[in-house]
């Protein structure tokens, strides 16, 4: 058989039906349901007296609108309120596998609990009416986000229409150096091929660089593919994915895990599959990334300067970078470790989970927040992932410094409940967008790793977080 | 879905690159439940000096005259020129409700976002892909002469500029059937119910585990 690549083998063995142009029907398997996206989708299959097609592929979360503080007492924004009680109406009336409301102890953002739930498992197709589904593809799945329409599809039908994707291959060879983290290979990748770089492709990561990687750090790469166009990233099979799957409460058992182990071993690219591109990288050269403007390519290293439009020779590309310096209220040329930040955020489907606040607390150990930062919030990805860190310890290192330890949920990411950034705000955030008003109108956010933000909290302004020691 | 034959539409020009989708609608407002009324809000933070709230009545609110879409000779416009990577960012489907309500049936640029792309085709709003010359000369010949309008004929693949220059267009056979026609996705999908139960069932027969 020809050799093939991982999204080949996961494509084909998806495919239920096949239009002459080449459309798609693929079959999934599972499908993650979030707040925002679904009220929409459940009220469309309802008018038209449908049913969903098989209620045990779902699994329902609420995240987007929740406090992540002061659970007492409730949900106080009466719109977002509506919101959540609509997805309780809705899986009630519906049906799921699994359902976590707010307040419950297996809450938190959908990216994070569908993994360690075991409800993502190697060579599922997984959807969400979220663009963060990519982060699934870590498992070796074909994973990725989809629009209302879209839901109320899969819903119904149990499948999507689609047209097959190009593929990409991004290598990254090498050994990280001290103190760089999956993030800044991301970050990285992004400002090598920009924000459209993937369009249209499928992206896979692999090298040496990606193996040596946890299934956290791997997640935080699929998780931003979309920051780089591509609306699926993945990462092929290994024993860390087997591991890391191991005993999770919707992972097979007994038989029904060898089997299921012995299909996944075969999730990878074979030798000599072709790539319609490739991207290399060389891990050691990667150092902490700072992004200085509104859209995730706008990113430098710590140590260099912002960069001047006046360098630029595109005019397209000149009058954009001239609009986000406006925007940001920075001076081209200004050395990145000169900005100081108002408030840190600690969170998100990139980086909550409890490898990304142990990178956090590291840094953050035995130091306090510098005087000139308003708020350091650290969110964890899920009620799970916050009771790991409490046991840890965490929790009292992060208070001790100042920080503040909160609920699980989206948060600050983009600012739907009541975290957010004042207007000219300036914070350092370990989310996966810095577009203009995501964090609060008028607020600017400089993308970066756990380990920097916490450096920014405990300095104030950006630093190499290898010089603090 | 309204299905699309054929429009000749106002133009409106928004020259900037990787316009994402938390600018065409941002966040407060995606706390709706209704796929409506989105159209008051398409580009709030640019096109309004005040932040918006939800169930705000915006017909007060002070308008940005810096924004190219409050300028007089754009009102009404029902095409919009855009630059690279339109769309891009979140899948929110309130990106497309929000264009569509707002009075737009066309965007015409060199790329889109493929998850935006995919959206906006399930609610009759048509994106096109040109080469990026094309696009600089509807942008140039579009700030010269107002009232500038073109003529889009989905059927025949072609937009028409004043001059009478007739520029073909890609459009996948399938969508374009769809978006003619005006037809339900779930509906066509479901025509192949009997594909998708034997697919299931082979599936649960080999990978058990992916049905516990």
């Amino acid at each position: 058989m020809e050799a093939q690549t991982l999204y080949e083998k996961l494509w084909s063995s998806h495919v239920v039906h096949q239009e002459a142009d080449g459309t798609a029907l693929i079959y999934i398997d599972r499908h993650l349901v979030h707040e925002v996206t679904s009220p929409q989708a459940f009220e469309g299959l309802k008018l038209a007296g449908r049913k969903p097609w098989r209620i045990s592929s779902i699994v329902a979360t609420a995240d987007h609108n929740t406090p992540t503080d002061h659970w007492e007492r409730g949900i106080e924004d009466p719109v977002s309120r509506q919101q959540v009680e609509t997805l309780d109406a809705n899986i009630r009336e519906v049906g799921s596998l699994a359902y976590f409301p707010f307040r419950d102890e297996r809450q938190g953002i959908v990216h994070v609990i569908g993994p360690e739930n075991g409800a993502t498992l190697p060579g599922m197709t997984v959807v969400c009416g979220d663009s963060h589904t990519s982060t699934h593809g870590a498992f070796g799945c074909l994973a990725h986000g989809i629009g209302t329409s879209e839901v109320e599809h899969v819903l119904a039908t149990q499948c999507l229409l689609q047209k097959k994707s190009k593929t990409l291959l991004i290598k990254v060879e090498g050994q990280l150096g001290r103190g760089v983290t999956a993030k800044d290979i991301v970050l990285a990748i992004i400002g090598k091929i920009g924000t459209a770089g993937g369009t249209g492709y499928a992206m896979e990561f692999g090298g040496s660089a990606i193996r040596a990687l946890s299934m956290e750090g791997r997640m935080t790469i699929c998780n931003m593919a979309i920051e780089a166009g591509a609306r699926a990233g993945m990462v092929g099979v290994d024993e860390i994915t087997i591991a890391y799957l191991k005993g999770k409460p919707f992972a097979p058992t007994g038989e029904a895990w060898e089997q299921a182990v012995a299909y996944w071993r075969t999730l990878k690219t074979d030798d000599g599959a072709k790539f319609d591109k490739v991207v290399e990288l060389d891990a050691a050269s990667i150092q902490p990334q700072v992004t200085w403007g509104t859209s995730p390519e706008m990113v430098v290293t710590v140590s260099d300067r912002v960069p001047d439009p006046a360098q630029e020779p595109d005019p397209v590309k000149r009058e954009g970078m001239e609009r986000a310096l406006k925007y940001m209220g920075l001076e081209a040329n200004t050395p990145v470790a000169e900005i100081k930040v108002d408030q840190v955020f600690i969170g998100s489907c990139t980086n909550s989970r409890i490898e990304d606040l142990r990178e956090a607390a590291a840094v953050a150990r035995g130091r306090s927040k510098a005087a000139n930062v308003r708020r350091v919030l650290v969110v964890p990805g899920s009620g799970l992932v916050k009771r790991q860190a409490e046991a840890e310890g965490l929790h009292e290192v992060f208070l001790a410094a100042g920080f503040e330890w909160r609920e699980p949920g989206c948060s600050m990411c983009l600012a739907m409940n009541a975290d957010r950034l004042e207007p000219g705000e300036r914070c350092a955030s370990t989310s996966n967008r810095n577009f203009e008003g995501r964090q609060g109108a008028g607020g600017r956010t400089h993308l970066v790793s756990p380990a920097m933000a916490a450096a920014a909290a405990v300095t104030g302004h950006f630093v190499d977080v290898r010089t603090l020691g | 879905m309204k299905p699309f034959k054929v429009l000749d539409g106002l133009v409106a020009p928004l020259d900037r690159a990787n316009v994402d989708t938390d600018a065409i609608i941002p966040k407060q407002f995606l706390k709706s439940i209704k796929r409506s009324g989105f159209g008051p809000n398409a580009f709030d933070e640019w096109r309004y000096l005040d932040v918006g709230q939800p169930g705000q009545d915006n017909s007060t609110r002070p308008l940005n005259p810096d924004f190219v879409l409050n300028q007089p000779r754009y009102q009404g416009a029902q095409i919009l020129l855009t630059r690279d990577n339109f769309g891009c960012g979140s899948s929110r489907e309130h990106a497309p409700w929000a264009l569509e309500d707002y009075g737009f049936r066309v965007l015409i640029g060199p790329s889109f976002a493929d998850i935006f792309f995919n959206n906006s085709f399930k609610n009759g709003l048509l994106p096109i892909k040109l080469g990026a010359d094309e696009v600089d000369e509807l942008f140039r010949q579009c700030a010269a002469s107002e009232g500038y309008r073109l003529t889009v004929d989905l059927a025949a693949q072609t937009i028409t500029r004043p001059d009478g220059k007739a520029i073909a267009f890609e459009v996948d056979p399938f969508r374009k059937e769809c978006l003619l026609n005006g037809w339900d996705d779930i509906g066509l999908t479901l025509r192949q119910a009997d594909k998708i139960r034997a697919f299931e069932a082979q599936r649960r027969a080999e990978h058990p585990y992916y049905f516990a």
